[in-house]
């Protein structure tokens, strides 16, 4: 990119796909403010009067939304600290030579490739059923009362469930970083005399440490936008015990036809996962230099 | 300190023999070089004696103990390896003390033992660099100042100096040889490099399939090879190995002359030849040359000595220099 002409070139050839990809974030991000300020009721409104920020006063104010927050907090960290500490272990004991290697790393990987809505239907109706589930039958064996997952404990439901399925992500990304790890800095570590646990913590966490933040970053895009799950389970419920913030601006928008309501919700979401990303960017920034 | 004793060590991989019964007597203080074409065993008989392969058979005792069954760190040994095998997340004072922080060592006399071999190693300004702010030489020079720490009964090295460039490589080859000079504690270095080899060698264990085709001084190495092998590995310029009819005529199926022993006239001698390429470094002359009946040789001669491609020579191999075999390749005394 050294001459005037193939920068110029570069940035021509550049521009239809730039142009587009603005275009296409631009626009819908203008029709959503627009919304946001229109009192807009898909039911009632035949005309959609400018309200101003109000759509935003009543989001904001609303008891709903500090427990969605809550709750997306704790399930993006819950299920984090799972898939994180879960694929450590996993991938630590995928990386042992074992007869049939190559099947158990297919077998662990494969809840990746499980559709949400299947998976959570799944566990819904085969794991976690309080009548026909196995978890209730081995409930039962021992002679306990079976759990109503979704009845009393919703959101830890809907954290197994979803640490379930991101576990094999985790295991997969930390177990190629165990493989590339230097041979010779296992020998050298030997020599050096170092037992299992303290060469653990003091020479293959360091080296983990870029995956692991890696993990982290990818998850968090996906975690803070988790919904399938949860409308295929309980259905934000009971209550709002398992609402997170993106199914609450869904009730907001298709339940109770608040487009402009939804619209500030989604406003608000993008500002908030704005602020988590600039927390990442500096985490993953610190760990990815050098 | 540091006198290792090799009794009939085995090592095989599922079927493969890597080492077939090795005896060998490393003596301390010794500068012991194991030297062979990749793939002879000489890395993992190294890994063997540091104890990061399980022997197969055999037993390895270091000052009179047996530690076969040893742990690695329990043997008294420290390891340079070939791509250095630093911490990248440590400074190099951590890098440097972390044997002796694993050994239970207090900080302060880990910092005063870090802090004497930077010091010997010239490696004081660097102490809070991480390895990958550090050239190859540096690198080097912590992985050896990691090994100096332990203060060990021997040091192995693992091919050391074959990732540093020309120039580099000779300056930490006589660094090594300083250094053993400084400390004389036994040494243990792998290299496919027979130069390394006879330049740092007190003893030489010319290594081929597993088994020790000849171990001894460098020079009596290359005066007295025991076998065609040994012949053919040692000195560069390889050996000339020539059989059949001449050979005969010496009286041995095989006879070897090294180039720098060949006689050059133009004028008469006992073998004539055409020069084919001439190879002029400035303080040698390597000629190689089609000699009539013969086939080709190569010959060294003086820096000076000015012929062309085409030209034709007298070759004349010196009796006293000349290397007799049997038909197994065994040298005939």
């Amino acid at each position: 990119m050294a001459t005037q002409e193939t920068r110029l070139a570069a940035r021509l050839l550049a521009a239809p796909s730039i142009g587009l990809l603005f275009v296409w974030m631009v626009v819908p991000l203008a029709i959503t403010i627009y919304f946001s300020l229109l009192n807009y009721n898909l039911q009632t409104s035949v005309t959609t009067p400018f309200v101003g920020l109000s759509n935003y006063y009543y989001f904001l104010t609303d008891p709903a939304f500090l427990t969605s927050i809550m709750n997306t907090l704790l399930l993006v960290g819950a299920v984090l600290v799972i898939t994180i500490l879960g694929g450590l272990g996993m991938a630590l004991l995928l990386d042992q030579p074992i007869w049939g290697q190559g099947f158990a790393r297919i077998m662990v990987i494969s809840p990746f490739f499980v559709m949400a809505t299947v998976s959570a239907l799944i566990w819904k109706n085969l794991m976690m059923h309080p009548v026909f589930g196995i978890f209730a039958w081995i409930a039962s064996l021992f002679g306990a009362k079976p759990i109503d997952w979704f009845g009393d404990y919703p959101l830890t439901a809907i954290i197994i469930i979803v640490a379930w399925q991101w576990l094999p992500f985790a295991a997969l990304i930390l177990l190629t970083a165990l493989q590339s790890f230097d041979q010779e800095q296992k020998d050298a570590a030997q020599m050096d005399g170092a037992p299992p646990i303290p060469f653990f913590f003091h020479i293959l966490l360091p080296h983990l440490a870029r995956p692991i933040t890696v993990v982290i970053l990818i998850e968090t895009i996906f975690l803070l936008s988790i919904f399938a799950e949860i409308y295929v389970t309980t259905g934000g419920g009971p209550g709002l015990a398992s609402t997170n913030l993106t199914f609450l601006i869904y009730q907001t928008a298709l339940l109770q036809f608040d487009a402009g309501g939804a619209a500030a919700g989604g406003l608000i979401a993008v500002v908030l996962a704005n602020i988590v990303a600039i927390f990442l960017t500096r985490l993953v920034g610190k760990n990815l230099e050098g | 300190m540091g006198r290792i004793v090799l009794e009939k060590v085995r090592k095989a991989f599922a079927e493969v023999v890597v080492i077939s019964g090795i005896d060998l007597v490393i003596e301390e203080g010794s500068f012991v070089v194991f030297v062979g074409p990749s793939g002879c065993g000489k890395s993992t008989l190294l890994r063997l004696i540091a104890g990061l392969e399980d022997n197969s058979g055999g037993k390895i005792l270091i000052d009179g103990m047996d530690v076969t069954q040893a742990a690695p760190a329990k043997r008294g040994l420290s390891m340079v390896f070939q791509s250095y095998a630093l911490y990248p997340h440590m400074n190099v004072a951590k890098n440097i003390g972390f044997g002796l922080k694993m050994a239970g060592m207090p900080r302060e006399e880990i910092d005063r033992k870090v802090a004497n071999a930077a010091a010997m190693l010239n490696l004081t300004d660097y102490l809070n660099r991480r390895p990958g702010q550090l050239s190859g030489g540096q690198r080097q020079r912590v992985a050896i100042g990691r090994a100096i720490v332990r203060e060990p009964k021997a040091f192995l090295f693992d091919e050391p100096l074959s990732n540093l460039d020309a120039a580099l490589r000779v300056q930490m080859r006589l660094e090594i040889t300083r250094l053993h000079q400084s400390l004389k504690t036994t040494m243990i270095y792998v290299t496919h490099d027979q130069v390394e080899a006879l330049t740092m060698a007190d003893q030489i264990v010319v290594l081929n399939r597993g088994n020790i085709e000849q171990a001894g001084a460098p020079l009596e190495l290359y005066e007295r090879p025991k076998n065609l092998f040994v012949a053919k590995f040692i000195g560069s310029p390889t050996m000339n190995i020539i059989s059949g009819a001449t050979a005969a005529r010496y009286g041995a199926p095989t006879i070897g002359i090294r180039p720098e022993h060949l006689k050059l006239s133009t004028t008469s001698g006992d073998w004539k030849a055409q020069v084919s390429i001439a190879e002029h470094l400035g303080s040698d002359t390597f000629l190689y040359v089609d000699a009539d009946g013969i086939g080709p040789l190569t010959v060294r001669a003086d820096g000076d000595f000015a012929v062309k491609p085409g030209d034709s020579l007298y070759l004349s191999p010196d009796p006293t220099r000349l290397h007799r075999f049997d038909d197994k390749g065994d040298a005939i005394r």
